[in-house]
């Protein structure tokens, strides 16, 4: 088993343990009521093009900034008003990476987005929040090999 | 006379306003249906009242690339409480293209009673009308469909080539950059689906996105003259068919020729380019 940050692998153990369509979306939406959007501290619109998530039709944005512990804070935010999966998984993955050690964090695969979502969810979708997961890896990665 | 029926349209019927919903979420013979793409957003909050149809798991036969048959109408229809009277009132996200894929879905089953509500999903949050997470409380009917026609508003690919052949109207409705070959998809979705680019020959180029305003209504009718009859050139009165990469932003297309501009003869070709696309044998340009 993949040593993912402690809090993504409790999310991915309760959702593990859904098995009705409605039960996995009123989790999700609980999720994505705790979404905040980045603080204007961090970053205001117009937001740098180079914090956009590649592939993700809700127009999701990531920041990572640096902790002086060595970890990153992570921050989000989901300019479609109705990107709710984005917010949802955005919220998962700011509890879960933001302050967890690197390594765990560039250790995370695309592919839990499914576990999260379900294996219906439609193609462009899924990609979507694969590449909103793979846009934080990535900072991790970087961070771990600029070391 | 209402905002929408002085746009001119051919069939002002077909589409109400989001005022016109908010007065009519009591009425008996009006059933509000949520159709999307994301799955969590009728969960969410949605219209009270409303319903929900999802395009994967209510339209879709699960094991064959097509649509319910005249069981699974009936079912999804007494599920959500309509008869053949019932006035079924569409929105959703995107613009609305789920909700013109379901209600052309539903028409595929003889049910025209219906309508869309201009500006969907979107227009209703940013009016902040009222959204509920409550579920209606739905009493299931009776509904004796009739068997699926697809004879009349849905194209096949034998049929797309035929109608190629004969030099028919053929409108592809995806971005600039799907009908040049350049992209497989919409532009910042996941490049895929589909082994080649390009469009089938003969289509004409006009993304779906032209019919609507920023705000998600529907153009006017004499702007949507302007794009579809003096633009691109298509006869009302000849067949036409619209298609895109699986036949939802068509769909859009397809009501706004139907119906928006009275357009006697449209087909929606669902199988679209990720089945012409794909298919050994079949001729594209780009």
């Amino acid at each position: 088993m993949a040593n993912y940050p402690p809090k993504l692998q409790e999310y991915l153990d309760d959702f593990g343990f859904i098995s009705s369509r409605e039960d996995r979306v009123d989790f999700l939406i609980d999720i994505a009521d705790e979404f905040q959007p980045v603080p204007d501290t961090i970053a205001s619109k117009p937001y740098d093009e180079a914090r956009r998530v590649i592939g993700c039709e809700s127009e999701a944005f990531v920041w990572a900034i640096d902790r002086p512990d060595g970890t990153l804070d992570f921050y989000f935010d989901v300019l479609n008003p109705q990107g709710l999966s984005a917010m949802a998984m955005s919220a998962i993955l700011d509890q879960a990476c933001s302050g967890a050690p690197l390594d765990q964090v560039a250790a995370i695969n695309g592919e839990v987005v499914f576990t999260f979502f379900g294996k219906d969810i439609s193609m462009g979708k899924g990609r979507g929040l694969t590449e909103l997961i793979n846009a934080v890896v990535y900072q991790a990665r970087q961070r771990l090999h600029s070391d | 006379m209402s905002e929408i029926s002085s746009r001119g349209y051919a069939n002002a019927d077909k589409l109400v306003s989001t005022a016109w919903v908010a007065q009519h979420l009591n009425d008996a013979d009006v059933r509000v249906i949520e159709s999307n793409e994301d799955p969590l957003l009728y969960p969410s909050g949605h219209v009270p009242g409303a319903v929900e149809v999802d395009w994967v798991k209510d339209l879709n036969d699960p094991l064959r690339r097509d649509y319910l048959d005249k069981s699974g109408f009936e079912a999804l229809a007494s599920r959500i409480g309509i008869t053949p009277e019932t006035t079924a009132v569409f929105y959703g996200d995107k613009s609305n293209w789920w909700a013109t894929y379901a209600l052309w879905v539903f028409e595929l089953f003889g049910h025209s009673n219906s309508k869309i509500m201009d500006g969907g999903r979107l227009k209703w949050v940013e009016e902040e009308r009222e959204l509920t997470r409550e579920k209606p409380s739905v009493s299931p009917t009776s509904y004796n469909a009739p068997e699926r026609d697809d004879s009349q508003i849905r194209a096949f690919r034998d049929g797309v080539l035929s109608h190629i052949g004969a030099d028919g109207q053929l409108v592809d409705v995806r971005s600039p950059g799907e009908f040049a070959g350049d992209l497989l998809h919409i532009p910042g979705y996941p490049q895929e689906g589909a082994v080649r680019g390009g469009h089938i020959p003969g289509a004409s180029s006009c993304p779906w996105s032209r019919a609507a305003n920023d705000d998600d209504t529907f153009k006017d009718a004499a702007q949507l003259r302007a794009i579809y009859n003096d633009e691109l050139g298509l006869d009302s009165s000849a067949p036409t068919i619209a298609y895109c990469r699986i036949g939802e932003r068509s769909s859009h297309t397809w009501f706004v020729l139907t119906y928006l501009l009275g357009f006697s003869d449209v087909r929606n070709y669902d199988g679209s380019w990720t089945e012409w696309g794909n298919s050994v044998g079949l001729p594209i340009e780009k």
